[in-house]
């Protein structure tokens, strides 16, 4: 039985460092390269030495996907392709090849430059791995190599983002990388068709929210910061530079323009501009709205929204920032939370996902005192809002995906263990389809059921829809007679005729006989006509023939009757036929055993 | 054996083939036939390739054939058929039939055996399937006959077992178009012997290809069963099952027609119970079915999204628990066994197994609930017009709007529920979604009151910057109800915020507040001290009268008093005087209201005195006066006329209800004593050479009479044809005046006779188009002129004015039938207002875009006959047309046109006026009366034969008041 493999090197019952390894149909394919945020030391890349433990990656993997520019898909790459060594070509789509290196200098100069860290990838390494990325297109399929075939769909979640379907012969496996059901200010919803793959690989960020409409959120949210700008705090909102945070900017950019607020907006870290120009370019992966007012005015020209710089934040007066990173982990964000922290009158507002081990996640958890590095403790006493803002699929949505896509295997990365269990237990509830969860390093063993294409010959064909029904019915297998040839690798399903013709092969007849016994004292004649008489009244629709030369034909099968000279009384039936017609003379052999009937004497 | 069969029987047609062809009997057709068929076969003998044939017969298609032709061609079509080898030519042909036999008149049973012969021995499927849809054309074409509809039908099942997906949609659609209840059939026996013999009736034999392997047969299989549904066939319920089993098709256009399919089931047998899979509960089929569709909104194909949405909308016997979870994602597989455990399921709501998102981990996992239960519904429903309402494409959202208010306004507790969600849509991001948001809101306004936070959310939006998304509103709030008076208050501060941003919007917010004033009239009342900032003490200054934000609070006030006699106590006396000025100057805003003392409630006694049932009678008394008007002597009879003139133009200044009824009148009325001054002229009494200058009256008065029947058949709507008919009286002894007059004045022959016979042409048209109501103009002008018209037509035109002034001197007045319902067509402009002093200053030779907002009432087709009109001071005019997008239909008989005419001119050197009104084109070959002969001509492209329209006359009506605009071209600076 042909198996699909799949081993997470990260998220697995986790969420960060997404990796996860597949392989199809003998090829072996790296799903995302990511880094973890929750760590600074050497599990914050994926274990790659699961794979091989020296030397290059390159001869043991096909191909790299990347679903997403976030770093927790792609942080790892430059390492990986650079450091630990990959020459195979990496796939990704347009939008996220240009935004990718942005983000990963971004990072390298955070990591290098602030922390000081050494043995990290540099600038050209990123460099040098962006050459070595193939562009995918929408809906595009892809040949890897002969066999390996992938394609991309729409996910949603941020701009550029994909899901995959990577197919070898009949086997396929979809890759959601993070995914968005429901669309927003900026993106539409993700989309599949009825692929039917053998394995989903889901996200399952939110595999136990159920999230209240989107209108309700924004709603919300727009409550909220009016709120507290009318009382004059600041409004400090942590989010990754790309993604949500252009969907809370267009919100937010718009609301102002409605009630007319002059209170300002920030945006700190420079590398938003370079991302923005790009959101501006590729309207084609943006949503309706924006894809069709382009034209008058592009949604991601703002007006009210300005650059920050970090002498702003001292700054007297009502003030919304959004600051990068999103998990209050480190950088400006944190910066501005620690200023901003001690007075109640200020807000932050979690617009996603935090990672355990991050000051988001802490302080969501109501910790009001932070522990420091250097052993200094901060004072919480701002107000503290989540709203789930982040743009991935909730239960209700993973499962309109499972249905969309109709898998017959289901397994859960990207989330954590106790919540998939939970969605674990509602898909196979559900769709009554296997559900797999496996951890970090361990493999999940899908078995798969691939069909095997046959040719056919037309002429068979053709004689055998004449001999059937009137039309094939899909529904409901239907024997028929072949034979079967396996040569150089292709199989071909022909008539026996042809096989023998094209074997040149003589053909050769197997008859079978058979004598049955029979206590009768009337003559041959007789008696074969009086077997002529019972096999009429018994097989109804065949054709039954009595021939002037002594014999009854049932359909091809003869059947002759001779008496031995010693005993007159006793007859044998002599019954032939040949190999095709089996069914019918095994049951004519053991009809006549039972003799004639009684009536009939 | 089968095969064998039918290869013999193409063997045999093969000879059959051959034999027309030696005989060559084109010489029978040709004489027997009319020339076109004959032209034609000689194009197709002619034609050696197909390629020839084939566009012989493209032109072919191009010029009608008539009637009585119809049968020789299509003989030689079929003849030709026969011949035919190649596939392309037959199949134009076999389209031709269907063309030919959709020929008005011609009755096709004729040709139904030959189709059918054709169909019997046709091998290519391409043909087989055009044919087979010149069945379907045949068969429609002869509804009466069931003989052959049985055969058709008969035919379709033997070909539905065709291999070629197109064969089988077109036997499918035949049997969907044609098929009855009561046929049921013998199955062929052809196919498959004695296996499955016996009676089965169309519907089955339908449903079975509801599993075809080719998705387009499976969705016209279903497009099939819908079609029978529409013809009035009762589809059966165990269809039921297999629709929703194609819901999950992997096509789209399958799903598609599948909801419909569901949808329609769902309406025939609402009370059905159908069990629940995997368990033994039962529910109504309604109910399943609403749930099945509420689970296609949540579909990956945006049409079927839109489709489910739209079909929701209209399933309102659904019960209310199911109603209610289509706004509730919450409840997904937590609802379990609703109707048993009613409690329970309410307890696992409030609970919560799955976090909202809302509050940061309030998703921890709590103890697992017994999940052995089913789900009652599937769970994909739940929420589904949360999910249509946030979905991608904005034609979704719209379509789930409309469904909510379709079954909001069914069900009062769900359009309570469903009032946040639409209060949220109105901050939707696509405009069309936010307006149509709105104006179900206002639909369903009846239900509910709406809380203070709501009305917050709601009044947010009038700042938006779309003006008719501000109007829908206004419009909305003058049906909502609020419960408290600080949302009163709200209201109004919203009201007057938005007056001061967008000061163009006056007229509609007056009249918002008007309606929220004569709503709430309690909760007013106590505002009523701190609105007019009166004090207990303290004499306040007077506010200023031409602050549109004062009048806004008056118009609240006093429409709030109107329904409450103690509010006037606490107006001040300037409250009062200003009650007096608006009263009068705003009178559609200002209810009239009983104060007390020195005979202010005098003022408004005068409106209740008449009602209109008196009116009326007076109207009618009116007119019979008139008809007494033969007996009278001239002067007379002219004084009656003007008297019953003026009271009639009084009467529609007093009641507007029948302001249009007595306008027409008064008009028409005009039109007589303008005739009949005319005619009474001394000039009639002398010779001809002494009167050319006396013609003068007669013809401005003749020219007159022409331009007020113009008005009189266009301005107004609501005309029967008995009145048409007398303004075309009118008209035409207008015509003969003038016919007369230019033969007094004898400037040569020649103009005479074009003019008369311009005349008689008249006077057939007139004949032609009232024929039904000549009865009714018996002993009238044209009555004795038609008597007259065979010595007309062929005498001199000297004669011929002769005995029209003879009859037209006799001619009495025309009674004229009072209409039922008549309306006069009005506009007014409202912006620009002409009372600005600062001239419109722009460049010399550049434009400048002039704003022009107008309303317009019981105007038909404002797109194609309003247009405005700008005057200059030198008399130079322009006409402009708005474009078609510029008019909004705000109720019905009005319209709204807000529109930029562009003007531009050379240099002046002081400001000056331009005028501009609006004009109401006409033209008289689109008489009201829609009585164009309707030439439908059965082929497509026929229409160049037709004759241009006679004496088409083609004007314009002024039909509002101008309005003064100054304006200022400067020279360009260099």
């Amino acid at each position: 039985m042909p198996e699909i493999k799949v081993t997470p090197l990260g998220a697995g019952q986790d969420v960060g460092r997404s990796c996860i390894l597949v392989s199809i149909g003998g090829k072996n394919i790296m799903l995302d390269c990511g880094m973890h945020m929750g760590y600074n030391d050497d599990r914050r890349f994926p274990d790659f030495s699961y794979i091989t433990q020296n030397g290059r990656l390159t001869e043991f993997l096909d191909c790299v996907i990347i679903s997403h520019f976030h770093l927790d898909h792609c942080g790892a790459l430059p390492f990986m392709s650079e450091m630990v060594g990959y020459d195979g070509p990496i796939y990704m789509t347009h939008p996220t090849k240009a935004i990718c290196p942005i983000l990963l200098e971004d990072f390298r100069k955070i990591t290098v430059d602030k922390k000081g860290e050494t043995n990290f990838f540099t600038s050209q390494m990123i460099k040098d791995c962006m050459k070595k990325v193939v562009p995918l297109n929408l809906h595009q399929t892809v040949q890897v190599d002969d066999e390996l075939e992938i394609k991309a769909y729409y996910a949603g979640h941020v701009l550029g983002a994909a899901m995959v379907q990577i197919k070898v012969g009949s086997e396929s496996v979809v890759y959601t990388g993070d995914y968005n059901m429901t669309p927003d200010r900026h993106l539409g919803a993700a989309w599949i068709d009825k692929c039917r793959p053998d394995v989903l690989i889901s996200e399952s960020t939110y595999a136990t929210t159920i999230r209240d409409s989107k209108r309700c959120r924004e709603r919300d949210f727009l409550k909220k910061v009016h709120e507290s700008i009318e009382r004059g705090g600041k409004v400090l909102i942590p989010v990754f530079a790309l993604g949500r945070a252009q969907e809370l900017c267009i919100l937010l950019e718009t609301f102002w323009e409605r009630m007319n607020l002059k209170a300002p907006i920030y945006f700190s870290t420079g590398l938003t501009e370079k991302a923005n120009h790009y959101y501006k370019l590729f309207i084609t992966w943006t949503n309706q709205k924006i894809r069709k007012t382009f034209v008058q005015r592009n949604m991601f020209e703002f007006k009210h929204i300005k650059a920050f710089d970090r002498s702003y934040a001292d700054n007297p007066g009502p003030m919304v920032v959004f600051a990068t990173p999103g998990m209050l982990h480190a950088g400006q964000s944190l910066q501005i939370f620690k200023k901003w922290a001690g007075h109640e009158k200020n807000m932050v507002i979690m617009p996603g996902y935090c990672v355990q081990g991050t000051i988001g996640h802490k302080i969501l958890n109501g910790q009001r005192k932070l522990e420091l590095e250097g052993r200094s403790t901060l004072e919480v006493k701002l107000q503290v809002e989540y709203m789930s803002f982040s743009a991935h699929a909730d239960a209700k949505g993973i499962m309109q995906l499972i249905r969309m896509a109709e898998p017959r295997n289901v397994l859960l990365v990207h989330g954590e263990a106790v919540k998939m269990e939970f969605l674990k237990g509602k898909i196979e509830q559900e769709f009554s389809i296997d559900c797999h969860m496996p951890a970090n390093g361990e493999t999940a063993t899908v078995q798969t059921n691939p069909s095997v294409p046959v040719d056919i010959s037309l002429n068979l064909l053709k004689r055998e829809m004449a001999l059937g029904g009137p039309l094939p019915d899909p529904k409901r297998p239907r024997t028929m007679h072949g034979t079967l040839i396996m040569k150089d690798n292709s199989l071909k399903l022909v008539s026996s005729e042809q096989a023998l013709k094209d074997l040149g092969l003589n053909e050769h007849q197997l008859r079978f006989t058979c004598r049955v016994q029979l206590q009768d004292q009337s003559p041959e004649q007789e008696t074969l006509s009086r077997v002529y008489t019972h096999l009429k009244s018994v097989l109804k629709g065949f054709s039954v023939q009595l021939l002037p030369d002594g014999t009854v034909m049932v359909e091809s099968i003869l059947i002759k009757v001779s008496s031995s000279p010693e005993d007159p009384d006793s007859k044998t039936l002599l019954l032939s036929w040949s190999y095709q017609d089996e069914d019918l003379g095994s049951f004519l052999s053991s009809l006549l055993k039972k003799g004639l009937p009684a009536a009939l004497c | 054996m089968a095969a064998h069969l039918k290869k013999r029987v193409y063997e045999e047609f093969s000879h059959v083939v051959q034999i027309p062809h030696e005989e060559a009997p084109a010489k029978k057709v040709r004489l027997s036939k009319p020339s076109k068929s004959a032209a034609l076969h000689i194009d197709l003998c002619k034609a050696t390739t197909s390629t020839d044939a084939l566009q012989s017969l493209l032109q072919f298609a191009r010029k009608p054939v008539e009637v009585e032709s119809v049968e020789g061609v299509v003989r030689i079509l079929l003849e030709h058929y026969y011949k035919e080898a190649d596939n392309s030519v037959r199949l134009k042909i076999a389209s031709l039939l269907g063309l030919l036999s959709k020929t008005q008149g011609f009755s096709p049973d004729c040709i139904v055996d030959d189709a059918i012969n054709t169909l019997n021995n046709e091998k290519s499927h391409q043909v087989l399937a055009q044919l087979l849809d010149t069945l379907l054309v045949i068969g429609t074409q002869l509804p009466e006959s069931p003989a052959v509809r049985q055969r058709l039908i008969e035919m379709a099942c033997k070909h539905l077992s065709d291999t070629y997906f197109g064969v089988r949609n077109k036997c499918l659609k035949l049997l969907g178009c044609l098929g009855m209840m009561d046929t049921s059939l013998t199955k062929d026996t052809e196919g498959q012997g004695t296996s499955s013999g016996g009676a089965r009736d169309i519907q089955s034999i339908i449903s079975d290809y509801f599993g075809d392997q080719d998705p387009r047969v499976r969705t016209a299989a279903l497009k099939a069963m819908l079609q029978l549904h529409e013809r009035g066939v009762r589809i059966h319920e165990i269809i039921y099952d297999q629709a929703c089993r194609l819901l999950s098709d992997d096509y789209e256009q399958v799903r598609s027609a599948a909801v419909q399919i569901v949808w329609v089931l769902s309406q025939l047998y609402p009370e059905s119970i159908v069990p629940i899979p995997s368990s033994n509960e039962e529910i109504r089929l309604v109910d399943d079915a609403f749930g099945k569709i509420s689970h296609m909104i949540s579909d990956g194909s945006w049409m079927v999204r839109v489709q489910a949405a739209k079909t929701l909308g209209s399933m309102l016997q659904v019960s209310p628990h199911f109603l209610e979870q289509t706004l509730d994602k919450k409840l997904m597989s937590d609802l379990r066994r609703k109707r048993t455990a009613h409690e329970r399921a309410k307890e696992l709501f409030t609970s919560g197994e799955f976090s909202s998102g809302r509050k940061w981990a309030d998703d921890a996992p709590k103890e697992r609930l017994d999940t052995n239960t089913v789900n009652l519904i599937a769970s994909g429903a739940c929420g589904a017009f949360v999910h249509g309402l946030e979905d991608e494409m904005f034609e979704v959202r719209i379509a789930a709007v409309e469904a909510l208010s379709q079954l909001a306004r069914s069900s009062a507790s769900f359009a309570e529920k469903c009032l946040d969600f639409l209060v949220d849509m109105f901050n939707d991001e696509i405009e069309e979604v936010r307006l149509q948001s709105i104006h179900v809101l206002r639909e369903i306004s009846t239900h509910i009151t709406l809380r203070e936070d709501q009305l917050d959310t709601v009044l947010a939006v009038l700042e938006d910057s779309s003006r008719d998304i501000r109007e829908a509103l206004h419009e909305l709030i003058c049906y909502t109800n609020v419960s408290t008076k600080e949302c009163v208050q709200l209201a109004l501060l919203e009201l007057l915020k938005n007056l001061n941003k967008y000061p163009t919007d006056r007229n509609s917010v007056w009249k918002c507040l008007k309606f929220l004033g004569s709503r709430h009239p309690t909760l007013v009342l106590p505002l009523v001290p701190e609105l007019l900032s009166t004090h207990p003490y303290f004499d306040t200054p007077e506010p200023d009268m031409d602050d549109p934000a004062y009048i806004a609070v008056l118009v609240l006030v006093f429409n709030a008093a109107k329904s409450c006699p103690t509010m006037p106590a606490l107006f001040s006396d300037h409250t009062f005087r200003h009650y007096a000025y608006l009263r009068d100057s705003l009178s559609h805003l200002v209810p009239p209201l009983r104060l007390p003392g020195n005979g202010l409630d005098l003022v408004d006694s005068r409106c209740g005195s008449g009602s209109v049932e008196s009116a009326q009678l007076f109207l009618q008394q009116s007119l019979n006066r008139v008809s007494t008007i033969q007996n009278l002597e001239a002067p007379g009879a002219q004084d009656l006329l003007n008297f019953t003139i003026r009271d009639l133009q009084r009467l529609g200044e007093l009641q507007t209800e029948l302001a249009g009824a007595a306008d027409f009148c008064a008009t028409y009325l005009r039109c007589q004593l303008l005739l009949m001054k005319a005619l009474q002229e001394k000039l009639w009494n002398m010779a001809v050479p002494l009167c050319l200058k006396q013609n003068v009256t007669a013809t401005a008065a003749a020219q007159q009479i022409l331009e007020e029947t113009y008005k009189l058949e266009f301005l107004y709507s609501g005309l029967e044809s008995r009145q048409v008919a007398t303004i075309h009286h009118v008209r035409l002894q207008a015509r003969a005046l003038q016919l007369i007059l230019t033969a007094r004045s004898r400037q040569g022959l020649e103009p005479l006779i074009g003019s008369c016979e311009r005349f008689l042409q008249d006077i057939e048209s007139f004949q032609r188009l009232f024929l039904a109501e000549l009865p009714y103009l018996q002993d009238s002008f044209v009555d004795q002129l038609l008597e007259l018209l065979p010595r007309l037509s062929s005498c001199k035109p000297v004669e011929l004015v002769r005995i029209l002034q003879s009859t037209l001197r006799q001619s009495g007045l025309l009674q004229l039938p009072l209409p039922e319902q008549i309306h006069r067509a009005t506009a007014t402009i409202i912006e620009p207002t002409g009372e600005s002093d600062n001239p419109l200053k722009f460049t010399t030779g550049l434009v400048v875009a002039l704003d022009i907002d107008a309303t317009l009432e019981h105007v038909q087709d404002p797109q194609n006959t309003v247009k405005v009109q700008v005057l200059y001071p030198d008399g130079q005019s322009h006409v402009i047309h708005p474009k078609p997008g510029d008019f909004r239909k705000p109720g019905p008989d009005r319209h709204r046109l807000i529109t930029q005419v562009y003007l531009s001119h050379s240099a002046w050197t002081e400001p000056s006026q331009i005028e501009v009104r609006l004009l109401l084109a006409y033209s008289s070959s689109s008489t009201s009366l829609s009585s164009s002969p309707a030439s439908r001509l059965g082929w497509s492209d026929s229409i160049d034969g037709l004759p241009p329209p006679e004496l088409a006359v083609e004007g314009t009506i002024p039909f509002s008041k101008p309005v003064k605009v100054l304006i200022m071209p400067k020279p360009a600076r260099r």
